[in-house]
């Protein structure tokens, strides 16, 4: 999709897709006031699916709030594609959002009372496009999800798995350079959960991609290709190889 | 996102038919009380409208048409002297009973007009002839007072039938159609002579108005001070008699409070039951918007859509609403039972209040809705 935003205004290198530098978060004040993220460092790469892993309420979430441009930091660098999110107004924020990522939740968040297509249209008709073409656009992707067939249906009558394909056609109907996965497969039962991974490694692939996944479920580890462990709020080891990966899980 | 906005709207069934009910009573409500207070103040001003004359010539401590305070008998003459008035003829009006054979008594409204001209007769006939009012002991009568004299009666009155006004002879000549009175009861037409002479009790004075006319070239306004500038009497024409009287009952009566009160309930409620509907619409629809504006729906664009979602439900509501008073008005016009107008001002200002309830009930929702944090739902 075209952006609407001026060019990067601090290009990564060639495949780097995003980094991020001494990030620091806090919730509440005064004896209220939780740490989520202290100097925690992240980077990203094209192509490639980058996994964040943690025990639970290790800062992931947070972290990859805010390298969607959901959530601001209290201090640190964001460079995610080159734009400088950390000087970006909540304008800005929405905007580099509408453009250059996809989401995939955790409870998949679709809207109940629209159709399949019309959930996945969604992100093009942010965009400006006409809600024909986008719904158009949208049932070739379903076929390419696997649900040639159920445009026009309810999502609430869907399974969870197909429910999560809906998402992840919704997440990648505007061709986002980055695609933001929180949990994707925890709803979900072990076989569907492995399908639905299977789906995201192959998007991983696009060398014009950059898929991040968080996730607690030792079970899809394997899929990844390059790992963030999270403990505290810090980054605390990042494993560069498969092999890394299958070895250290 | 309009559409998408419209399908989200549609798509939850209980909110959809909460608000369009919200809309629609509050509409309904807005409308039928403004209609039954013009309608009711167009009754009190019948007279005016069932006996056409450009110039109502009165005493000056008359401020409204239902206030009888005879005039002289010779300020016909007087009024007939002044330079410009092309006529100048009496009229009778008051209250009187109507005795049937059965011995069932009827209130009526009787009316006295000029023998000679007819200045004053019904226009709108639905049977016999208005100039039969000439033949003795003749009266004409409207179509209400048709249906409450045959409704104590073995068959329908028509013409032809005897009644008994004050001990005399009152036969029906013609039927006519005729705005209802506020003070109740059919009007009788009588000529002057017969009103004053039999109709009713004997008194001093009887003469309530006299109807004139300017001579061509000359405006209703400048003959209306010429005759108050030469006799001292009071002088309006129709539209300033009209007002006067309805500003009377605005100002004397407490009808205004009651029926401002009635709107005032009705457009409270609308505010209250969207509002209050968009709020919850936005709470149970929290991940679905926060996904939006992860998205990147802007707060902006979120508010344009809720404020399409309003107005859709307040135009649905409105017009929903006022088909329902209009059927209203058609079961009031038929039945002749019910004050109501429905003039093009009440849809233009009920409409404008119902706007308004849209515009409140949407900031409510958008209120509650910039507050939702989107990374809320990555919890």
């Amino acid at each position: 999709m075209k952006s609407n935003l001026p060019p990067p205004a601090a290009p990564l290198g060639d495949k780097m897709a995003l980094k991020l530098e001494g990030i620091a978060k806090s919730f509440g004040q005064g004896q209220a006031r939780t740490i989520a993220l202290k100097q925690a460092n992240f980077e990203a790469l094209f192509g490639q699916l980058t996994m964040l892993v943690g025990p639970s309420g290790c800062g992931k979430t947070t972290l990859l709030s805010i390298m969607a441009g959901t959530l601001s930091a209290d201090a640190g660098q964001i460079n995610v594609l080159g734009h400088l999110l950390h000087q970006f107004k909540e304008g800005a924020l929405t905007t580099f959002r509408a453009n250059h990522v996809g989401f995939v939740f955790q409870q998949f968040n679709l809207i109940g009372t629209l159709t399949t297509v019309e959930n996945v249209s969604v992100p093009l008709v942010i965009n400006g496009v006409k809600p024909k073409e986008a719904e158009r656009r949208a049932v070739e992707l379903l076929a390419r999800v696997g649900l040639q067939g159920r445009e026009n249906e309810s999502p609430t009558k869907l399974s969870g798995g197909q429910q999560q394909r809906v998402a992840i056609a919704r997440a990648l109907i505007h061709n986002p350079p980055l695609l933001i996965c929180d949990e994707p497969t925890s709803a979900l039962d072990r076989e569907t959960g492995i399908e639905i991974m299977e789906i995201i490694r192959d998007i991983a692939r696009d060398p014009q991609r950059c898929v991040i996944v968080v996730s607690h479920d030792p079970r899809i580890y394997r899929f990844a290709d390059r790992m963030a462990e999270m403990e505290d709020g810090c980054i605390t080891r990042v494993l560069s190889t498969p092999a890394e990966i299958g070895a250290a899980h | 996102m309009n559409r998408l906005a419209l399908k989200m709207l549609f798509g939850d069934r209980a909110k959809y038919v909460m608000l369009i009910s919200g809309i629609t009573f509050a509409t309904l409500l807005m409308a039928s009380s403004a209609a039954l207070f013009t309608g009711l103040m167009m009754w009190t001003t019948s007279l005016l409208h069932n006996v056409r004359a450009p110039v109502w010539v009165a005493d000056p401590k008359a401020a409204l048409v239902n206030d009888n305070k005879p005039l002289r008998d010779t300020d016909v003459n007087r009024v007939r002297s002044v330079d410009g008035v092309a006529w100048a003829v009496p009229l009778y009006q008051g209250i009187s009973q109507a005795r049937l054979l059965n011995g069932a008594f009827q209130l009526i409204t009787i009316v006295g007009i000029d023998a000679s001209t007819l200045i004053g007769a019904p226009t709108r006939i639905i049977a016999g002839r208005p100039e039969d009012l000439r033949l003795p002991n003749s009266i004409i009568i409207d179509d209400e007072g048709i249906k409450h004299l045959s409704a104590k009666y073995e068959h329908r009155v028509g013409i032809g039938d005897v009644v008994e006004i004050n001990d005399h002879e009152a036969r029906i000549v013609c039927i006519c159609k005729t705005l209802r009175s506020l003070t109740g009861g059919p009007y009788v037409f009588t000529t002057y002579e017969r009103a004053i002479r039999d109709y009713v009790p004997p008194q001093r004075k009887l003469l309530s108005f006299v109807l004139a006319a300017p001579q061509p070239g000359i405006s209703v306004a400048e003959i209306n001070q010429r005759i108050h500038r030469e006799t001292g009497l009071a002088a309006y024409s129709e539209d300033e008699f009209m007002w006067s009287t309805i500003w009377w009952y605005v100002i004397y009566t407490h009808i205004p409070v009651n029926v401002g009160t009635i709107v005032i309930i009705g457009f409270l409620v609308g505010i209250v039951i969207s509002g209050q509907t968009f709020y919850s619409f936005v709470i149970e629809n929290t991940r679905a918007l926060g996904a939006l504006k992860a998205m990147g729906t802007s707060n902006g664009r979120m508010a344009g859509m809720l404020a399409v979602q309003s107005l859709t439900v307040g135009i649905i509501g409105f017009g929903l609403g006022m088909g329902m008073v209009t059927i209203n008005g058609v079961i009031a016009d038929k039945t002749g039972e019910l004050p109501f107008l429905l003039t093009w001002h009440i849809p233009v200002a009920v409409l404008v209040a119902v706007l308004s309830i849209c515009v409140v009930a949407a900031d409510r929702g958008v209120q509650r809705m910039s507050k939702i944090d989107c990374a809320s739902v990555f919890r």
